[in-house]
C-alpha cells in the first residue's frame, strides 16, 4: 500500500495503475475480438478497436477535467447532477434512438451516448449527498423510503427503456445502505427472498412451502424467547408462500420468453431434449460458445490474436459484454485469473480508502463506487463463465463502448479526487 | 461487522471465479491440438494409394479416377430440374430426396449428390455442369483390380466406420480403408499419409483463410507400392480348377514361406467391391449363407486333417525313440483295443513305417501313437510332450502371418483331457483318434501346407506370408528367420520316402506327374450337418497335402475340397495339377485336368437342402457339367496358358 506521504498530488496511484492496466488490457482484447485479418490502421474509425482508441483518448480529457474540479463541487452540485441525469433519461422517450429493441441511446452524428451509464455516478453522488446529510437517519422508515426513491427513479426509467440489465445494477446501493446503518433484518429478508425465488422456480411451490415451513417453525421452536405467539411464524410462512407464488406468476407471465429461457438454462429447468437443442442454438448459444472459448485457452492461453474462436467470431458480442471470453481464450488461466485478481484488488482498495475518509459524503460515494463495480464485475464475469443467468451488462473499463468507459472513468476519478482531498478536510 | 459484508463478498466472488476459471481452463481442458479445434476447418488431400504387384511384377491392383457430383444446397438456384435429372439419369423424385438429405446434413457444406460417374458421363457432364448453380463435379481416386482373381487375397477398400474413427484419430468420416485381404493388412503402407490444410473458419462456417499461415499444414505422402508373393498365373489356374467346387488351395514356397497361391472357392470378382455398387454387392456376398464366398476356406476352414497328420506321428515316434523305421506292426483290417476296434482297409500286413505311410495304415499309427503315449510315467506327461512336438509344426495356433483372417486350429494337451475327464482319470486309448488326425485335432489348409513345407525342408519352416517387397522398405524379419521344429533332421528321410511312395505305389499312384518327384499324403475328413435337428453325415471332405520335388522342394501345397469324398478323387488331382503348373508351366496330365474341370460338386452341396434322403461317400456319383460350360472352362484355361 502506498503511504500517504508518498502520494504525488495526493492521488492514490495504486488505484490509477490498476485502472490503466484494466483499460489497456481491455483495448488489447477488443483488438483481438474485433479485427478482421491484419490490422493496417489502428485508427480505423469504422472498427471497434479504432473507436475505442478515440474513447480512451477522450477519457484522458475527462480524467483531467474531473481531477481539476474542486472536490467540494461534487458534494455541492450532487443534486443538480442527479436532476440532469434524470432529465437526460426522460429525454430518451422523446429523442432516443432504438438499438436492439432498447431505447437507451442519444444519437449525435455517428456517435451514440447512453445516459443510463452516466446516471450511475449521478445516483451515487445523490445517495452520498442524501445519506451524509446530518438530519438523515437510515434507521427510520421515512428516510429509508426517501433514499430508496433516489435509486428507484433512475432504475425505473431505465427499465422502461427495456434495459433490464442496467436496472439490476441499482440494487448494488443496498450494500451502501447497509454500511450506513440499514437494519440487519433487511439483509436477512433480502437473502431469504432470493433463496425463496430460486427454490420456487427450481422445485415448485409445494416443495418450497415445505422447506420454508420446516425452517421457519424450526427456528421458532429452537430460539423461542419468552412467550412468543405462534401467529408470527404462520404469518411469515403465508407471506413467503404468497411471494413464491408471485415469483412463479412473474416468471410465467411477465418475463419475456428469452428471459425465461435464460433463467431456465441457469437453473436447468428444461428437461425436454428437443427444446434444449433449440435453446442451444438460441439463448444458450452465446453461453456455450463463450465457455468453450474460455476452456480452449488452457493454462497459458493461445496468445494475442491467436484465439481460433475469437478470430472466427464464434462468440457474438465478444468485444462488448463477452470480452472476458477473449481474455480466457488468448491469455488462458494466467491472464483471466489476473483480471479477476485486478478487479478484486481494485474493489478492495476502494473499500479500504472509503473507510479512511473523514467526510461521510466521500465514504458513502466510495462505497457506492465499490458496490457498482462489484455488481458489474460479478454479473458480467459470472455470466460469461456460465455461473449466473445471462444479463447484458458490460465489464467496467474493459468492454468496448464510449459511454461505458467514460461513465466508469468519471465514477472512479471523482472518488480519486475526493480521496486526494481528505487531508484538506480539516 | 457492517464494514465486512461487502469486503467478504468481494473476496468470496474472486475465489469463486478463479476456481471456475481453473475448472474450465486447466482441469477440464486437454492440451491444444488444431485437429480437435472445431473453429478450424480441416481439408484433407489424399495421396495416391500404393499399387500391388504379384511376384513376377505383374500389376494386380491400381487406381482409377472416379467422379462424384457434389452439391452445396444453399447455393442451388432455380433451373430446369427435369433437364438436369435427364442428364444425370435419375428421377425427379430421387433428385428431391437426395437434395433434402443434403440439406439436412448441412446447407453450407458439400454433399455427395451422385457418386462414381462413368468416364463417359463425366466427359459429357463436365461442360454442362456450369449451368447448374450449387452443383459441381469432384474427382476422387478409387481402386481397380486388373485381373479378376484373388478377391480373398487382395481384399477391398471401403468407407471407414465409426468404431475405427473412434479408435484411430488418423481417419475421419468418408475416408477409405482396407477392409479385407492385403488391402487391410498393408493398409498403413498402401494408404500413405494424407495431407491436412487447416483453415480458420467463422461461426457461419465460412473460410477466413489459412490458420496461422499454414504452419500446421502437412503435405500428403503417397502410399508405397508392394509386391506380394502370389504367382498370379498359379492363382488364376487354381481358381479355374476350383470352379463348381467349394474348398481351399494353399501353395507355399518351402524355402522362403512365400504364399504362391491362396485359392478359396467359391470366389468372386474383386471389382464387385469397387465404387457405387460396393455396399449392394457386399451385402449380397455377405448374405449368401450357403456358399459363403466371403469365408476364406484356405485360411478359416478348420477340419480334422485326417491321414496327412499321420506323418507327424511317425516323426514324433522316431524323435522320441519309441519306434524305428523297420519296426513292424500287425494290421487285422484295423486295430483292436479293449472291446473296440479302429478299422483299416485291405493291405499287406505286418506294416513297417514306409508301408504304414503309403498305405495309410490306421493300425500302424495306433501302435506308434500308443508307444509315444506310454513312454513317460503318466499319460498327461506324454500327451504334453506329444502336443509340443505337434505345435512346433505351426499347428494348433495362429501362424502369426500377414493375412487378414485366420484360425488357430486345435491341438489337444493334457489339460484338454483333464478338463473333459478329470485329472488322472483318462488313458491313452481315450485319445487314440489323434493317431490318425481325427479326434481333438483340427487344422486349416494353410497350416497343413505349412506342415508339408516343414517336412519338405526336413525340420524347419518360414512363417507363411504374402508380402514380398515393400517399396523403399524391408519386410519384417519374422518372415525371413526359420522356425525349427522339435524333430531332428535325420528322422525326416524315412517319412519323406513314405510320402514319396504314396505317389509311387500308395493311395495317390494314379495322380503321378511324369518327371516330377512328388511327396504327398491323401486324407479324408468326416463331416456332419444338422438337418431338421438331426445330425447327419455328409460326404467326406477330400484332402491332399504334398510337396515337390522330393529334395529341395519348390512348392508345398494343401488342397481341401468340401464333400469331395476320398483324398485323391479331387484334392489329389488338383494338387498334382497345381504342382505341375507351377514347376513346368504346362499340363501333361490333361486327363486329370479334364476330370477336375468336368465334374461339379454343386449337386453334393444341394443335398442337405433338398429335403429328401440322400446317399453319401460310396453312393455319391460324379456329376458332369454341360459341354458348353466345359468348353467355356477350356477356353478360360487356354487363355491362362497363352499368357
Amino acid at each position: 500500500m502506498i503511504r500517504e506521504n508518498q502520494r504525488r498530488f495526493g492521488f492514490d496511484w495504486l488505484t490509477i495503475i490498476i485502472y490503466v492496466l484494466l483499460v489497456g488490457f481491455g483495448y488489447i482484447n477488443i483488438m483481438s475480438a474485433s479485427h478482421n485479418g491484419e490490422i493496417t490502421n489502428y485508427f480505423d474509425m469504422s472498427q471497434p478497436y479504432g473507436k475505442q482508441l478515440i474513447f480512451m483518448g477522450l477519457s484522458i480529457v475527462l480524467i483531467i477535467l474531473t481531477l481539476s474540479v474542486e472536490a467540494k463541487f461534487y458534494e455541492r452540485f450532487a443534486s443538480i447532477i442527479y436532476i440532469v441525469a434524470i432529465l437526460s433519461l426522460l429525454g430518451l422517450f422523446v429523442f432516443g434512438k432504438d438499438v436492439n429493441g432498447a431505447r437507451s441511446w442519444y444519437g449525435i452524428g455517428s456517435m451514440t451516448i447512453q445516459p443510463s451509464e452516466f446516471a450511475k455516478f449521478a445516483t451515487a453522488l445523490a445517495v452520498a449527498k442524501y445519506i451524509s446529510d446530518i438530519q438523515t437517519n437510515l434507521k427510520t422508515i421515512k428516510d429509508q423510503l426517501k433514499v430508496a426513491a433516489i435509486i428507484i427513479l433512475p432504475a425505473l426509467l431505465i427499465l422502461l427503456q427495456n434495459d433490464a440489465g442496467s436496472t439490476l445494477v441499482y440494487a448494488s446501493f443496498f450494500f451502501v445502505f447497509y454500511r450506513e446503518g440499514l437494519q440487519q433484518v433487511y439483509i436477512i429478508i433480502g437473502f431469504s427472498l432470493v433463496v425463496l425465488a430460486v427454490l420456487a422456480l427450481k422445485f415448485g411451490l409445494t416443495a418450497t412451502g415445505l422447506i420454508a415451513a420446516l425452517i421457519i417453525f424450526g427456528l421458532f421452536f429452537f430460539r423461542r424467547k419468552k412467550r412468543a405467539s405462534i401467529l408470527q411464524p404462520i404469518l411469515i410462512l403465508i407471506v413467503s408462500l404468497v411471494f413464491a407464488f408471485g415469483v412463479k406468476l412473474f416468471y410465467n407471465n411477465v418475463l419475456k420468453p428469452h428471459q425465461q429461457n435464460r433463467i431456465s438454462l441457469w437453473l436447468r429447468l428444461e428437461k425436454d431434449p428437443a427444446k434444449l437443442e433449440r435453446m442451444k442454438k438460441a439463448e444458450a448459444y452465446n453461453l456455450i460458445q463463450s465457455e468453450e472459448a474460455i476452456g480452449a485457452g488452457g493454462f497459458w492461453g493461445k496468445g494475442f490474436m491467436e484465439g481460433t474462436r475469437t478470430t472466427g467470431k464464434f462468440v457474438p458480442e465478444q468485444h462488448t459484454d463477452y470480452i472476458f471470453s477473449t481474455v480466457g481464450e488468448e491469455w488462458g488461466f494466467l491472464g483471466s485469473a489476473s483480471v479477476v485478481v485486478l478487479f478484486t484488488l481494485l474493489i478492495i482498495r476502494i473499500l479500504y480508502l472509503s473507510e479512511q475518509q473523514k467526510s461521510q459524503f466521500s465514504r458513502v460515494y466510495g462505497y457506492g463506487l465499490a458496490s457498482i463495480l462489484f455488481v458489474h464485475f460479478t454479473i458480467n464475469v459470472g455470466m460469461v463463465m456460465g455461473l449466473i443467468p445471462t444479463v447484458g451488462i458490460p465489464l467496467p473499463f474493459f468492454s468496448y463502448g464510449g459511454s461505458g468507459l467514460w461513465a466508469f472513468t468519471i465514477l472512479l476519478f471523482i472518488f480519486i479526487k475526493l480521496d486526494s482531498n481528505k487531508i484538506n478536510e480539516w | 461487522m457492517r464494514k465486512l459484508l461487502l469486503l467478504a463478498l468481494v473476496v468470496l466472488v474472486g475465489f469463486a471465479f478463479i476456481g471456475r476459471l481453473y475448472y474450465l481452463q486447466v482441469y477440464d481442458s486437454a492440451s491444444y491440438n488444431p485437429l480437435n479445434d472445431s473453429a478450424v476447418r480441416k481439408v484433407f488431400t489424399y495421396p495416391k494409394r500404393g499399387y500391388v504387384y504379384d511376384r513376377n511384377g505383374e500389376l494386380l491392383v491400381a487406381n482409377q479416377p472416379s467422379y462424384d457430383v457434389m452439391v452445396i444446397p444453399r447455393e442451388v438456384e432455380e433451373f430446369d430440374i427435369s433437364e438436369f435429372c435427364a442428364l444425370l439419369k435419375i428421377t425427379e423424385e430421387q433428385y428431391h430426396k437426395t437434395l433434402d438429405r443434403a440439406r439436412a446434413y448441412s446447407p453450407r457444406l458439400p454433399y455427395v449428390f451422385l457418386s462414381n460417374l462413368s468416364k463417359e458421363d463425366y466427359a459429357f457432364l463436365q461442360e454442362k455442369m456450369r449451368k447448374y448453380d450449387g452443383f459441381y463435379i469432384q474427382k476422387r481416386s478409387i481402386r481397380t483390380y486388373r485381373k479378376t482373381i484373388g478377391a480373398n487375397v487382395l481384399g477391398d477398400i471401403g468407407e471407414v466406420n465409426q468404431a475405427i474413427i473412434n479408435k484411430d484419430p488418423y481417419y475421419s468420416k468418408g475416408d477409405l480403408i482396407g477392409k479385407q485381404g492385403v488391402e487391410k493388412t498393408y493398409e498403413k503402407i498402401l494408404r500413405g499419409t494424407k495431407g491436412i490444410k487447416f483453415i480458420q473458419k467463422d461461426r457461419f462456417n465460412r473460410d477466413l483463410g489459412p490458420f496461422k499461415n499454414g504452419e500446421h499444414d502437412t503435405i500428403a505422402k503417397p502410399g508405397k507400392d508392394i509386391t506380394i508373393t502370389i504367382d498370379s498365373k498359379l492363382q488364376e489356374y487354381g481358381e479355374l480348377l476350383m470352379t463348381n467346387k467349394r474348398g481351399g488351395i494353399i501353395a507355399i514356397e518351402p524355402s522362403s514361406g512365400e504364399i504362391l497361391a491362396m485359392v478359396s472357392g467359391p470366389t468372386y470378382n474383386p471389382n464387385l467391391l469397387v465404387g457405387r455398387e460396393r455396399s449392394k454387392n457386399f451385402n449380397k456376398l455377405y448374405n449368401d449363407s450357403l456358399a459363403q464366398p466371403l469365408f476364406d476356406r484356405g485360411l478359416q476352414a478348420m477340419y480334422p486333417p485326417g491321414s496327412p497328420f499321420k506323418t507327424i506321428n511317425a516323426l514324433i515316434g522316431l524323435q522320441e525313440g519309441v519306434v524305428t523305421p523297420q519296426d513292424k506292426f500287425r494290421c487285422n483290417l484295423g486295430f483292436n483295443y479293449g472291446n473296440r476296434k479302429m478299422g483299416c482297409h485291405v493291405h499287406r500286413s505286418p506294416a513297417d513305417m514306409n508301408l504304414g505311410i503309403y498305405e495309410s495304415c490306421n493300425a500302424y499309427f495306433a501302435n506308434v501313437y500308443l508307444k509315444i503315449m506310454n513312454k513317460y510315467d503318466s499319460p498327461a506327461k506324454s500327451m504334453d510332450v506329444w502336443s509340443n512336438h505337434v505345435k512346433s509344426f505351426g499347428l494348433g495356433n495362429y501362424l502369426g502371418n500377414d493375412l487378414s483372417v485366420g484360425q488357430p486350429g486345435k491341438i489337444p494337451t493334457a489339460n484338454t483331457y483333464n478338463r473333459a475327464h478329470g485329472e488322472g482319470r483318462w488313458y491313452p486309448t481315450f485319445t487314440l483318434s489323434n493317431a490318425i488326425g481325427q479326434g481333438e485335432v483340427l487344422a486349416t489348409p494353410i497350416q497343413l501346407a505349412n506342415m508339408a513345407a516343414a517336412i519338405g525342408n526336413r525340420g524347419y519352416y518360414y512363417t507363411p506370408h504374402i508380402i514380398k517387397e515393400i517399396q523403399d522398405d524391408t519386410i519384417p524379419s519374422k518372415y525371413t528367420t526359420p522356425n525349427y521344429t522339435s524333430i531332428d533332421e535325420k528322422y525326416f528321410e524315412p517319412v519323406v520316402q513314405g510320402m514319396f511312395d504314396v505317389y509311387n505305389k500308395g493311395t495317390a499312384d494314379m495322380v503321378q506327374i511324369p518327371g516330377i518327384e512328388i511327396c504327398g499324403k491323401t486324407g479324408t475328413a468326416e463331416n456332419f450337418a444338422i438337418i431338421d435337428s438331426v445330425k447327419t453325415q455328409l460326404t467326406d471332405h477330400s484332402i491332399f497335402v504334398a510337396f515337390a520335388p522330393k529334395d529341395n522342394p519348390k512348392i508345398a501345397i494343401a488342397v481341401f475340397i468340401e464333400n469331395g469324398y476320398f483324398g485323391s478323387r479331387f484334392a489329389g488331382k488338383m494338387a498334382s495339377l497345381m504342382i505341375e503348373k507351377y514347376l513346368k508351366n504346362e499340363i501333361t496330365r490333361t486327363d486329370l485336368e479334364n476330370f477336375v474341370l468336368r465334374y461339379s460338386l454343386e449337386h453334393e452341396y444341394k443335398k442337405p437342402f433338398s429335403g429328401e434322403p440322400f446317399g453319401i461317400n460310396r453312393e455319391t456319383i460324379l456329376d458332369p457339367i454341360s459341354d458348353e460350360e466345359f468348353e467355356a472352362l477350356q477356353r478360360k484355361k487356354r487363355r491362362i496358358d497363352s499368357k
